[in-house]
Formats: structure tokens, sequence, C-alpha cells
């Protein structure tokens, strides 16, 4: 193995954590579905070097379709809904920003530590992906827990999503059929969270999930 | 052949119990069900009969439950044993059911689910590996479970059958730990694995307290027994029996195929705990059902007595077999499994005449009833044939088991274990403190129930039950009879199973004449003749009977029973049941249960009447049971904020859940 194609490799999966860190700084929502495509093309690219790097191309198809839904799809669907809605405005963190980088940096330090001492034995490629995946499975949720928007909850959920790919595809051996099916069915969990979000707004007039406390009568 | 039978009859009962579900609600649905289930408890009896005979392992597998693993079925002579006692029981259930049943109220909440209890039962005692023992084991629970909770609107069934379940899924947790450390590392969940390595040095105590813990508190053992008395007189009454006669040996079943068969030779250590545990249920159980005045629910204490005489023959066997002594241990194991038969007879007799009286008075409130023996003779002599086996009086068979069980309490000194020889013969007086303080409880409920003079109106105008409960009745009374007076034909029968647990089985007893004595063990100058004994009672009445005709007081004066002499016309100042076991609470209730005595006399000048009022408390309740409770109660009260939280604070909590945990890991890894 050359170390061009460890570098390559390292360097896109790196990427996408970099731009877990930039979704996690964005306060609007068309940049943050902007970011969150950038991270999508990223992921296919990566998995596409994984499938060169892997001699595996039915990992193609897996890159084929993280940036048709994903990267193309997903963030055109987001972009309308976030237009229909008319809630172009400055997202509301409950978390300063710079307390979320700075507990994303947190994260991202446990991942690597743990990761890199729990899969020793596993094969270099793995061990890589798998920390950085696991950062990027931490940072969605922190992109999750920090916002009250529905919509950028729905971004940090898919992003989320994308560090699991991205351990899939790491993993050697890792059957077609999972992929395709966690593809779709976040793609099935997109259109059951946009119907949502309509008959959210319909009801209290915003998307704010706080509105929903309310509802349940929490009074905080 | 034999256990494709067997399974036939299951699949039988499985299929009964559909139909059941379809036609409950017609007028004869009743006894169509319960005649059915009847056919398919004789076919499963005969077929169990002879497997035993036999005495051949047969294995059997159906390709239906997990995949690639299947169910595994095996009928040995342990299992062919206690197939006889479930089917004999539910047969003579289905029998009294068809006259019975008719009083049911909702019988679609009783009829399929009756069946099914029983089928669930047979796949527990043949199942051969733990996978379909647990689904089985489970099976059994769930059903008996509706069951307990048909009459759902009468009062305490809620209670009951709330505390049933928790204790099922207790036992079943139990269980399914006890079986998954006997599985070890491979993981091998059939009983053949299981058996070849038994269990490993380090786990035994692990296992053996968990089998103790899941098999005991099905079985009754004090002081896992709080859900007995509370359900199993809340289910209609022949459910009643075989819940109590039936159900409790299924658990003591479990305990003897994981004991004794599964996990191989034990220390003698673990046979320690198992004779304590023994005694104690014996005592306690008798005690509890002394100051209980509710007929069905004083039986069901008895059984949990009865599971401790059971449990110390067990235990013995153990402590015998673990010191090599095989043909004590033969002799203990016979008479543990011999009053499992005697036990599922009598009580489910016992049970059938309580359900009777309840039919016909609508009452199980002793202080309530009273000269049922004048409306219901045929009942009352069931009833007290039942009632003479349980007291353990000869010719009946519960003295034939018992009196076994002392004799292998008298071999203990050939033990070289100090703390067994001490323990044995102390255990053998609670033993004898039970048996007689169970006559004492069972002539309190026959004479407060069938004897005196009626103290209600109900009592007065109830009216003999039909005539399938009476042959019910009297099948299982004559039943007590015939193995108290030869009970070496069932010692016998008892040799293989006895020889599969302890290697060795009781001298066999030649039958030739009936009258030949039974012999315990060789060389032991004790034996005892059930004909003989029966003669000479026979005699002795016969004589007593012609004397007192011939020499008595011709002249006829007629009195109160129970009267002490006092010509009063209140039937409520009769001798009740509370005031026979008034004594007997003096002595052992301020100890056992902290009973307190409140006698209020109205001051002179009051008309008011003097009121006598006794506070009893179950201290297995207090200690064991209420600490738990009430702390589950607080915790969940706390945690009860956790029910109003925002979407956000509940990802956050998942959140911090995870990072919390990969932050473990990553100290720890």
């Amino acid at each position: 193995m050359s170390a061009l194609v460890f570098d390559v490799s390292h360097l896109l999966a790196g990427s996408l954590v970099l731009m877990s860190f930039v979704l996690l700084y964005q306060d609007r929502l068309p940049s943050l579905i902007n970011t969150f495509a950038l991270q999508s093309l990223l992921l296919s690219l990566a998995i596409g070097w994984q499938a060169q790097a892997q001699g595996a191309p039915h990992l193609l198809v897996t890159a084929a379709l993280a940036i048709v839904l994903k990267a193309i799809l997903i963030p055109m669907v987001l972009r309308r809904l976030v237009r229909s809605l008319g809630i172009h405005r400055t997202i509301e963190t409950v978390v300063g920003i710079g307390p979320a980088m700075l507990a994303g940096m947190a994260l991202v330090a446990l991942a690597m530590a743990l990761m890199l001492r729990v899969t020793a034995a596993a094969n270099i490629f793995a061990r890589e992906d798998l920390a950085f995946a696991l950062s990027v499975v931490l940072l969605g949720l922190l992109v999750m827990v920090t916002r009250r928007n529905a919509v950028s909850q729905v971004i940090g959920f898919m992003s989320l999503e994308n560090g699991l790919v991205l351990a899939a595809t790491g993993a050697k051996g890792m059957p077609m059929v999972v992929e395709t099916s966690v593809a779709f069915s976040i793609l099935i969990a997109l259109i059951v969270i946009g119907i949502f979000l309509f008959r959210i707004r319909e009801r209290f007039d915003t998307v704010d999930v706080a509105a929903l406390d309310e509802f349940r009568g929490d009074r905080q | 052949m034999i256990i494709a039978a067997l399974l036939a009859s299951v699949a039988l009962l499985l299929g009964i119990s559909l139909v059941a579900l379809a036609v409950a609600g017609r007028r004869q649905a009743g006894v169509v069900v319960y005649g059915a289930t009847a056919v398919a408890c004789a076919v499963a009896v005969a077929a169990a009969a002879v497997g035993l005979a036999g005495n051949q392992a047969i294995e059997f597998h159906l390709p239906i439950g997990l995949p690639w693993t299947g169910a595994h079925f095996r009928l040995d002579a342990l299992s062919a044993f206690f197939l006889i006692v479930v089917n004999l029981g539910g047969m003579s259930a289905s029998i009294f059911g068809c006259g019975y049943g008719r009083h049911e109220i909702a019988p679609q909440r009783v009829l399929p689910f009756f069946p099914a209890f029983l089928a669930g039962m047979n796949l527990v005692v043949l199942a051969n590996d733990a996978f379909s023992f647990l689904l089985a084991w489970e099976f059994m629970s769930l059903m008996s479970w509706a069951l307990v909770m048909s009459h759902d609107r009468e009062p305490d069934t809620a209670r009951a059958g709330y505390i049933y379940i928790v204790m099922a899924s207790f036992s079943m947790l139990a269980l399914l730990l006890a079986f998954g450390i006997l599985a070890g590392p491979d993981g091998n969940y059939a009983f053949d694995v299981m058996r070849a390595h038994g269990a490993a040095q380090g786990s035994a105590a692990i296992v053996f307290s968990l089998v103790l813990l899941g098999a005991g508190s099905k079985a009754g053992l004090v002081p896992l027994h709080v859900w007995l008395p509370l359900a199993h007189p809340a289910a209609p009454s022949h459910v009643s029996a075989l819940m109590s006669g039936v159900m409790t040996k299924v658990a003591v079943y479990a305990f003897i195929r994981i004991a004794f068969d599964l996990m191989g030779p034990l220390d003698w250590r673990y046979s320690v705990i198992v004779i304590g545990l023994g005694g104690v249920t014996a005592v306690m159980g008798v005690l509890y059902a002394l100051m209980q005045h509710d007929l069905k629910r004083l039986l069901a204490y008895h059984t949990v007595e009865n599971i401790g005489i059971i449990f110390t023959g067990l235990g013995l066997a153990l402590a015998f077999r673990a010191n090599g002594l095989t043909a004590a241990a033969a002799l203990a194991a016979s008479a543990a499994l011999f009053h499992v038969f005697n036990h599922s007879v009598f009580k489910s007799l016992l049970f059938f005449g309580s359900g009777a009286v309840l039919a016909s008075t609508g009452t199980r409130d002793m202080e309530k009833l009273g000269g049922l023996i004048r409306v219901m003779p045929r009942t009352a002599t069931g009833f007290l044939i039942g009632a003479a086996a349980i007291s353990a009086l000869p010719p009946l068979n519960g003295f034939a088991s018992e009196w076994l069980t002392f004799q292998a309490i008298f071999l203990s000194p050939a033990l070289p274990q100090w703390g067994l020889r001490f323990l044995a013969p102390a255990v053998g007086a609670m033993l004898a403190l039970a048996a007689a303080l169970a006559a004492a409880c069972f002539v309190k409920a026959f004479g407060v129930t069938f004897l005196g003079r009626p103290r209600t109106p109900a009592a007065e105008t109830a009216v003999e039950t039909d005539s399938m409960s009476l042959a019910a009745m009297f099948a299982l009374a004559g039943l007590c009879v015939v193995a108290g007076i030869v009970p070496g034909f069932f010692t016998n029968a008892l040799g293989t199973v006895s020889h599969m647990l302890t290697a060795s089985e009781m001298p066999h007893q030649a039958l030739v004449a009936l009258g030949t004595p039974l012999l315990p063990s060789l060389g032991n100058p004790n034996s005892y003749s059930g004909l003989m004994v029966a003669g000479l009672l026979l005699l002795a009445g016969t004589v007593t009977y012609l004397a007192v005709r011939t020499f008595a007081n011709v002249a006829t004066r007629h009195s109160l029973a129970w009267g002490c002499g006092y010509p009063d016309t209140s039937r409520n100042s009769q001798y009740s049941a509370e005031s026979f076991a008034q004594p007997i609470r003096r002595v052992f209730g301020t100890l056992a249960f902290d009973a307190r005595e409140e006698v209020f006399m109205p001051p002179p000048g009051d008309v008011g009447a003097a009121k006598i009022h006794v506070t009893l408390r179950d201290p297995a309740w207090d200690l064991l049971y209420a600490p738990p409770a009430s702390a589950v109660a607080f915790i969940a009260d706390r945690l009860n904020v956790l029910q109003f939280l925002t979407i956000r604070r509940y990802l956050s909590l998942v959140f911090l859940a995870l990072v919390l945990l990969l932050t473990v890991l990553a100290l720890w890894v």
C-alpha cells in the first residue's frame, strides 16, 4: 500500500470531520444546507477512494448513491422546504458557537483516543476511518443537541448518518445491501420528516421545536 | 412412538384451546372442552405410564422454534413420572370441570386457557433444551396467570394477579440466568450437552442458588411463597387444584432436572440449604394455614407445607448421594417423589371439595359455613378422606410417603458430616411438628366447615354437588386409599426414576400378597403394612361400633353439637375457626407472625359490645418484599420527572449517555 493511498483517504475522511465543524459553526439555514451538501460530496469522494483502494467496485455504487441522494437530492429538497417555510432567518443556537466548538473538539479527541486504542489490531485504513467516522457521528449529535430549529436538527441527523456510512465503507467486506438499505431509509426519513415539518408549522406557525415542548405541557 | 403420542396429546390440548376460543360462548361448550381435555390427558397418562415402565430415554426433535436448533424433547423415567402426575391431575380436574364449569359466570375466560395451561406443563416436562424449556415455562406461567385473572372483578384478584406475574417473571429470570451459566461459554442450550459437562466448579454455587430461587419461587418455598395463597384461591377451583397440586410439582421437576440431572455430582454443602429450607417451609406453611379461615387459601398454604416436606426429602437425597450412600439416597428420593404424587392427588381432591362448597354456598369463608355434612354428605366424605390423607393418617397415602421421609431421616446418622447429622434430626422434628399442626388444621377445616350447625342461611340451604364433580372426587379419594394400602406398587414404579437420580433404588417390594409390608431399605427393622393397618382400623372401628351399640345408654339424648353443655340457641356462639386456632396462635403466633391481640372491654355502664382485635404480620412480606417495593416506588417517583422533558433534552440525555459510555470505554480499555 503506497503512502499516497493512505494519505488521500486520510485527507478525505479528515475533511469530513472539518465539514462537521463548519456545520457546527453555521448560523443560517441555507449555508447549513450547503455545508451538508459539501460534506456529502466529500463523503462520496471518500467512498470512491475506498473503492479504489480496497479494490471493491460495489463501493462505487454507494458513492454514486451518496452523490445523488445526499449531495444533490436531499439538499435540494431541504432548500425548497426552507424557502417555502420562509425561514431564512438566523438560527437560534442554544449553546453559543464558542462553547459548541470547544465541545466538538473534546468529542473528536474522545473519538480518537477511544477508536485508535480499541482497534489496535485492525487494518490501518479501518482504524483511521472508524476514528473519523465516530467523530462525525458525535458532532452530528452535537449539532442536533445545540439547535432548536427542526430543519437544522434534520441536518444534524443526516450528517450523523454520513458518519455511519463512512464507518461502514471503511470496514472491508461490508455487504452492499447494508449501505443501500441505509441510504434508502435515510431518504424515507427525509420524506417523513419533511411531512412532519409542514404539519408542525401548520399547527404551530413555527418549526421551532420549543413550540412542541409547550404543547407537551412543559414549562421551563 | 411413545413420545410422539405424548406430543400429539399436547398438540391436541393446544387444538382444544383454539376450538374453545371459538365455541366458548355456546351452552354445552364446557362439557365438550373439558371432556376432550380429559381424553387428551388420559392418552398422555397411558403413554407416560408405558414410558415409565419401558425405562428408556427416548429423544425427539421437531424443526420448530429457533432456526437451526429446533425443539428437542426427551422422555426418560423422571419426565415420564412427572407427566403422569401432570396429566392425572389434568384428567381429574377436567372431569371435575365438566360439572363445576357450569357455575362459571364467564366460561370464555376459562375454557381456552385451561387446555393450553396443561399443554404448557406437559411441554416443560418434555423439553430437552433450555430454550424449549423456558418457552414452555413462560407459556405455563402466562396461561395460569390468565386463569387467575378470570374472575377479575372480585376483590383482591387484581392484586393476586399482579404479585403472581411479578413472581413468575422473577422465577423465569432466575432460571434463564441459571441455564445461561450452565450452557457455558459455548452457549449450547441442549440438555444433553449440559449433562455431559455438568456445572463448572466455580459457577455451581451460583447456578444452584438461581435454580433454588427460580424453581423455589414457583413451587412456594418460604420465603418465596407469597404469591401462592393469593393466586391459587383466586382461580376457579379446578384450576386452583391444577396450580396447587400440579404446577408446583412442575417446579419440583425443574429443580430435580437441573440439580440432580444436569448439574452432575454436587457437594454435600448444597444439601444443607435444601434440607433447612424444606424444614422451615413445612413449619411456616402449616402455621400460615392455621391462621387462615378462607378454605381455599388454607389449602394453598398447605401446599407450601407439603413442598417443604418434598424439598426435605430431596435435600436428604442430595446429602446421601454426595456421600455415596446410594441406598439411603434412593429412599429419600423415592419418598420425595412419592409425596409429589400423593400431594397432587389429595390436594386436587381437597380443592375439588372446597370448589363444591364454594359453588354451593357462594363463600370460602369457613366462619360463614358449618353443618354441610348434612346437606352435602358425599362432598363431606371426599373432603374427609383428603383431609385425613394430607394429615398423614394411616392407612392413607400421605402417611406412606411421610413415613418414608422419616425413615430417610433415621438413616442420617450414617452421614459423615456432623452438620448434617445434627440438621437432619432437627428438621425431622420440624416435620413432625408440621404433621401434627397439619392434622390440627384439618380438624379445624373439616370441623368448622362440615360439622356443627350452619352459621348462615347460605350454608343451611346448600345442596349436594353434581355427579361429575363427585366422580372426580371419589376417583381421587380411591387413589388416596389405594396408594396408602399398597404403597409398594408405587415405590416399585418409582424405582427407575430413583435409579436415574441416585444410581440406586429402594428394595423391590414383593407384591405377591397385598399385605406384604413396605421395606424402606435393606437391613432396616422398620416396615409398614398398609393393609394390616387398614384391617386393624376396620376391626377396631367395628368393635367400637358394636360395643357402643350394645353397651351404651339406649336412652337417646338430644343436645347441640359443639354446645359444650350450654343449650345456647345462637348459631354464632359455636366453636369457630378463630377460636380453634387461638391456642396455637398464642403459642407460635407471637414469634412467627408478631401476633398482637387487642381486647376492648366497654367500661361499666357502656352497653357497647366487647371486642377483640387480632393483628398478624407476615415476616416474609415485611422483611423481604416491602423494602424493595418501597424502594422501587421511591425511585420511580423520582424518575417521573423524566417523562416531561423537552425533545432537545431527551436528545441531550441520549448524547450525554453515549459520551459517558465512550469515555468509560476510553479510560478502561
